[in-house]
């Protein structure tokens, strides 16, 4: 198995946290639609996982998704199933599977996929509506340490 | 949900009636050409709470209709280098009833499909000599309201066939093509999960028969174009401009959608 790791210097100087080594977008190992390896060398943190997944600005799942475990947050979407369960439902494979390319898993799906760079129609500049700019290197909707955080979170959801 | 508020008009079709007189169907049987993907096609009026529904269902609470008041004022006023206004030569706005059910249509002497505001636009620059309105500004939005307004009742016919096909084809395409970083189509949101929550939104079949709609949210009339702007902008997409060929292509495809339904606008939308 071939894997190309980044080191953190090349990938982000915002990510502040010294994680050691990260997996980049397009070099994230399917086996099916479970994805085994952590995408970082730093656990995810359940309690940012919690604020990724029902923060607007950031993974904005709540948009699609009711839980009773952020009922404290407001106005749930309806789009995807309830995520109470999830832990039960999943590992941690098939999870972060889902979050990074929820296509992989479910055909068609229309769950965005969050640790995607290519392959995209008319990208735009986030929500200005403009285009990407040409030759920026494409961000993926959250990071990969995000991800492991959303990822240890989900796990946490058991019924 | 809509029959609760309204009145049935035949078995198959469910409505309200316009300031208590005019019947305006905002369900009904989904045309052929949907091929079964819906089952009966719903206004957006289906899917407001009640009080916006109610302030469309009466011109006096119908703040829409102040534009239509503005528009009819421009209507009479001659403009340009030939002192002419619209009413020299079509006579009064009502006298144009029938005419927005059948838009976007592909115009003959044109060469090519026009939505209204183009025609309109064709009357100022090429028989008024007088300047094009901006897509989708105040007052191109407002006539098409007037327009629209004496339409209301009627049932949106537009044609998919003839001259026009390849056109509409191309809005059936962009319809149904995923965009952005969040890859989601038109359909996505108003095929496979009209009625579901998007967040706090209740997501319509996104018809355009309503337009223009005024919007609770932003207090002014809305173009269909700038509709669509904001929500191929929402999958972090590139958009395409108002009255690009792409959004005259899918005005055609998404009316055609709403065959079957009234004509509504100015209609009140949150
Ligand atoms: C635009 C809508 C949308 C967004 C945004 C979205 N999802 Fe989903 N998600 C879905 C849908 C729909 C499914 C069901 C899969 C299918 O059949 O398409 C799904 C499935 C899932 C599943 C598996 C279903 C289960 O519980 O058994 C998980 C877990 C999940 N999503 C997590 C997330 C997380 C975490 C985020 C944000 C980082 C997210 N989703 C954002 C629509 C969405
Ligand atoms: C000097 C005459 C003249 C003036 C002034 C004029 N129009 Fe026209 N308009 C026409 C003619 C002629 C047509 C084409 C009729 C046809 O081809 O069926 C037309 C067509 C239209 C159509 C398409 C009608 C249809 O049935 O498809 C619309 C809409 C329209 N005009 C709106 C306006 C508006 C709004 C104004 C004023 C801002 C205006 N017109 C001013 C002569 C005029
Ligand atoms: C991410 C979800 C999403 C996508 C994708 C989307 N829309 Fe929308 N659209 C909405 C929401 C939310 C609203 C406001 C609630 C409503 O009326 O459905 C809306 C409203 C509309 C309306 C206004 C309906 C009315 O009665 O006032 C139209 C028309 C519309 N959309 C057309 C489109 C078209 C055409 C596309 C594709 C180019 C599209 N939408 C893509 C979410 C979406």
């Amino acid at each position: 198995m071939k894997r190309t790791i980044l080191a953190l210097a090349a990938v982000s100087l915002t990510a502040g946290a010294a994680q050691a080594a990260e997996i980049a977008p397009g070099e994230v190992e399917f086996d099916g639609y479970e994805v085994t390896a952590s995408l970082t060398e730093t656990p995810g943190d359940p309690e940012k996982g919690r604020e990724i997944v029902t923060n607007k600005s950031m993974g904005n799942c709540v948009s699609c998704h009711a839980a009773e475990a952020y009922s404290d947050v407001p106005f749930h979407g309806e789009v995807g199933p309830i995520l109470d369960g999830a832990g039960d439902r999943w590992t941690e494979a098939e999870l972060r599977g889902i979050v990074s390319n929820a296509k992989m898993a479910f055909e068609g799906t229309v769950m965005p996929a969050f640790y995607k760079v290519d392959g995209f129609t008319r990208l735009g500049d986030a929500f200005t509506g403009k285009a990407w700019p040409e030759g920026e290197p494409v961000t993926p909707l959250l990071t990969a340490q995000e991800i492991e955080d959303v990822v240890a979170y989900l796990l946490t959801l058991k019924e | 949900l809509a029959a609760s508020a309204g009145t049935a008009q035949a078995e198959d079709v469910i409505g309200f009636e316009l300031n208590g007189e005019t019947p305006i169907v905002v369900e009904t049987d989904a045309p052929a050409h949907l091929d079964g993907a819906l089952s009966t096609i719903r206004s957006g009026w289906t899917f407001r709470d009640p009080a916006t529904q109610a302030m469309e269902m009466d011109d006096f609470d119908n703040p829409g209709m102040l534009a239509v008041e503005d528009a009819m004022v421009a209507w009479e006023t001659a403009e340009g280098s030939e002192g002419k206004s619209c009413m020299d030569c079509h006579g009064a706005a009502e006298d144009m009833a029938g005419v927005k059910p059948v838009y976007p249509k592909y115009v003959e002497s044109a060469g090519e499909v026009r939505t209204l505001q183009m025609q309109m636009n064709d009357c100022r620059e090429n028989r008024m000599g007088a300047e094009p309105w901006k897509y989708d500004a105040t007052e191109a939005v407002s006539m098409e309201a007037l327009l629209s307004s004496v339409s209301r009742g009627m049932p949106v016919n537009v044609a998919i066939d003839g001259p026009g096909a390849e056109t509409w084809e191309m809005g059936k395409e962009l319809y149904y093509t995923r965009t952005g970083q969040l890859d989601l189509s038109c359909a996505n949101c108003h095929e496979d999960n009209y009625d579901n929550l998007i967040r706090a939104d209740h997501l319509s079949q996104g018809q355009v028969n309503g337009f223009p709609t005024y919007r609770l949210k932003n207090t002014k009339l809305n173009g269909i174009h700038s509709r669509f702007k904001g929500c191929v902008r929402d999958t972090r997409a590139e958009t395409f401009s108002a009255g690009s060929p792409e959004f005259v292509a899918l005005e055609m495809y998404v009316a055609s959608r709403g065959n079957g339904l009234s004509v509504e606008g100015p209609s009140v939308r949150n």
